[in-house]
């Protein structure tokens, strides 16, 4: 009997079953779609007491935004967050991915994850894809050997800093870091950097924009402030509203009720003996 | 010319008061011309839940097929329907495993979910999903849309305004994409009824 | 080295959005006043905004300021070097049109004087998407929409530039014009009032500079009517 390849839920891992007849389309001279990408701003400090990482919140699709008020701090572990940059489907993988690796490691071991452990893994899985995987990241936590922060490229290469930029706005950000970053920051004046940080990269640079995520990691404690700061509401909403001059024509209107769930009573009466 | 136009395709979902609408063109194309002015895009998960796939049309009936089946196995195995949230995270994962060699469709999924909640969603083509709160648009007249939805949409629409707005808002953006177009195709589903319209639009 | 300028080429988008809608006795012309460069040659995605005026009159072009006498205004999205050059020969020519008439030219002449300057460079372009809007002999709103080597019709409302594709099908649906196809032919001026337009530029820019991320900073309005000419401004999005 021929083998029957059921489509069940996968082992994971990627398919590249779709890979050769794309790569003829593409070279019939179809252009492959573009990505949602996170053209953005992502930076990260250490302070006195730990690590704060800072993100805008725009996604692109070439000069389009197509989400402004999207999470680029991702959650790895109870201890480590990491922002991410570069293609949006791949940073959110690679995150995940990473996250319960490290979810399970902490079963295995019973103690709490390491940064260290993170970036090893990150970097492993990111060198393998040889940088096809485009994620740019900026990790950062505290653990049992104190705070870290690192930044990793999408080839699998990394840094050990104190103060990291990455992304579109890098340049904008780290423009601010140079100038005003030192040792020994306060937890108020470490976010407020940031968030000039950050600030700079939503208005210098196109690719970010939208409002100002930060995450405060501290030993034993972390507070994920979204949206810590709004510096860009909508400028103008008419009084009046708007009504359409022609209403649209309906051809054809099919309506289906729903049905009804059943409700369940708990306790109701006792069935009959 | 990019993949996503050879079909042509507009699709969006907006959120109303305790209700969504998800809204489609009804062409489809081989590139500039017209094979069919009755198109499905759209298709129905369950009562409540409802899935449009943009972008090249034999990718969006394979996945549709595929997302049919893994949400069949589902019902089957949990014996209940699988919550929007839930199907947005399936789409993302099929997706992604295609990383290197995608599928060319890019999904809206509107559905409502615990408590009836409106739930919008959309993907580009390797599943990074992009939540929203007010609307999503897809498709090659998605330019437009975003425009258009942009000047239009308000919060908390009752579903017969919620109606009129995704309906103006899709005629007036495909009548300037030459790539979609040929009516509409509403659905408005409230938590007791869904409701099925065919648009009149500009035929050419 | 040769290799290094392969892909070398004399235009550049700085993008920008332009706006105009004609009524029976006004004109309305809005832009955005962000410019976009490209600041360093490696990294295309790094691109810097620098201020400007898009909206310019043919009498006040140089210094911004407008004249009550003024009867036709331009404003141009696209290479803003192209721009600047396109406005200097508009100027030029009309500032010999006035020493040989003895007058101002009129808002449709400037248009087929721009139509013609555009097409004299039809295998140069340049790289410049204008609108042209004013008040006519008659005293009507009148707007001129352009592509970039000249050709041209007057319209009741345009939109051109980066931000084009968004704001066209809202005022398509908030102004549909009659077809130019009807008999008797129908005005194609809106028959909006002037604050009605203005508060139609606004939305359709502040909803714009949501989406595209060339569009925002500040928004322009000149607004041209029996009166004479003003300029405002309305706050956009700057990130």
């Amino acid at each position: 009997m021929a083998k029957v390849e059921v489509d069940a839920p996968p082992k994971g891992g990627f398919s590249f079953d779709l890979c050769r007849r794309n790569d003829m389309l593409s070279k019939k001279g179809v252009k492959p779609p573009s990505y949602l990408k996170t053209g953005t701003t992502i930076v990260g400090l250490i302070f006195q007491d730990g690590v704060i990482l800072g993100a805008d919140t725009r996604a692109t699709e070439g000069p389009i935004v197509a989400d402004k008020n999207c999470e680029k701090i991702h959650y790895m572990a109870p201890n480590i967050y990491c922002c991410g940059a570069g293609t949006a489907a791949d940073t959110e993988a690679v995150t995940d991915t990473i996250s319960s690796q490290l979810k399970l490691h902490r079963y295995h071991t019973g103690r709490e994850s390491r940064v260290v452990t993170a970036l090893t893994l990150l970097k492993s899985h990111l060198f393998r894809y040889q940088g096809h995987v485009s994620a740019a990241l900026v990790l950062g936590g505290v653990d049992v050997t104190g705070p870290h922060l690192h930044t990793i490229y999408p080839h699998g290469s990394t840094d050990t800093l104190p103060f990291a930029t990455m992304g579109s706005g890098s340049l904008a950000a780290m423009a601010v870091f140079e100038s005003k970053y030192h040792e020994g920051l306060s937890k108020d004046e470490g976010v407020k950097l940031v968030c000039e940080a950050i600030c700079s990269g939503i208005f210098n640079d196109l690719g970010s924009g939208s409002n100002v995520d930060i995450c405060v990691i501290t030993k034993g404690q972390k507070e994920y402030l979204r949206n810590h700061l709004s510096p860009n509401p909508r400028t103008y909403v008419s009084s009046k509203g708007y009504t359409f001059t022609k209403k649209t024509e309906v051809l054809l209107t099919k309506i289906t009720p729903l049905k009804k769930l059943v409700d369940v009573i708990e306790g109701g009466d006792a069935m009959e003996e | 010319m990019s993949i996503f136009e050879y079909n042509g395709s507009a699709l969006v979902a907006m959120v109303g008061k305790n209700c969504f609408a998800i809204a489609s063109d009804r062409r489809l194309g081989v590139q500039l011309q017209t094979v069919a002015t009755d198109f499905q895009r759209i298709f129905k998960i369950h009562d409540k839940l409802f899935v449009g796939l943009s972008g090249l049309a034999t990718d969006a009936q394979t996945l549709y097929q595929r997302l049919v089946f893994r949400h069949k196995l589902y019902q089957l195995r949990e014996e209940r329907d699988m919550k929007p949230e839930t199907f947005a995270s399936l789409v993302s994962a099929i997706l992604y495993e295609k990383r290197f060699g995608p599928y060319f469709c890019q999904p809206v999924i509107a559905g409502l979910g615990d408590e009836d909640k409106p739930f919008i969603c959309t993907m580009d083509s390797i599943g990074a999903k992009e939540l929203a709160k007010d609307f999503v648009v897809a498709g090659t007249a998605s330019e437009s849309l975003y425009g258009a939805c942009e000047s239009m949409f308000k919060p908390d629409m009752e579903p017969e305004e919620l109606f009129e707005t995704i309906s103006q808002a899709l005629l007036s953006s495909v009548d300037r994409d030459c790539l979609s177009g040929w009516g509409g195709h509403v659905y408005v589903v409230t938590p007791t009824e869904v409701t099925e319209r065919i648009l009149k639009g500009r035929m050419d | 080295m040769t290799k290094q300028h392969q892909n070398w080429s004399p235009y550049d988008n700085n993008g920008g959005t332009c706006v105009a809608i004609a009524g029976a006795d006004y004109c309305v012309v809005a832009a955005d006043t962000r410019a976009v460069g490209c600041i360093s040659p490696f990294t295309g995605a790094v691109r810097q905004k620098l201020g400007m005026l898009r909206v310019i009159s043919h009498l006040g072009m140089f210094g911004g300021e407008l004249s009550r006498a003024d009867k036709s205004l331009m404003a141009s999205s696209g290479f803003q070097a192209d721009v600047r050059a396109l406005q200097k020969v508009l100027a030029a020519r009309h500032l010999i049109y006035q020493h040989q008439h003895n007058k101002q030219m009129s808002c449709p002449a400037m248009a087929q004087l721009l139509s013609n300057t555009l097409y004299y460079k039809r295998f140069f372009p340049y790289y410049a998407f204008n609108v042209l809007g004013g008040l006519d002999t008659e005293g009507k709103g009148c707007v001129f929409t352009y592509d970039a080597v000249g050709s041209y019709e007057r319209v009741g409302y345009s939109s051109q530039g980066s931000g084009a594709t968004l704001i066209t099908p809202f005022l398509d649906n908030q102004l549909k014009s009659p077809s130019p196809l009807l008999l008797p032919a129908k005005d194609a001026v809106t028959p909006l009032s002037e604050s009605e337009a203005i508060d139609l530029v606004k939305t359709c820019f502040a909803s714009a500079t949501e989406r595209d991320i060339y569009t925002g900073d500040k928004l322009e309005i000149v607004v041209i009517n029996a009166d004479g000419i003003r300029r405002e401004y309305m706050e956009l999005r700057k990130d």
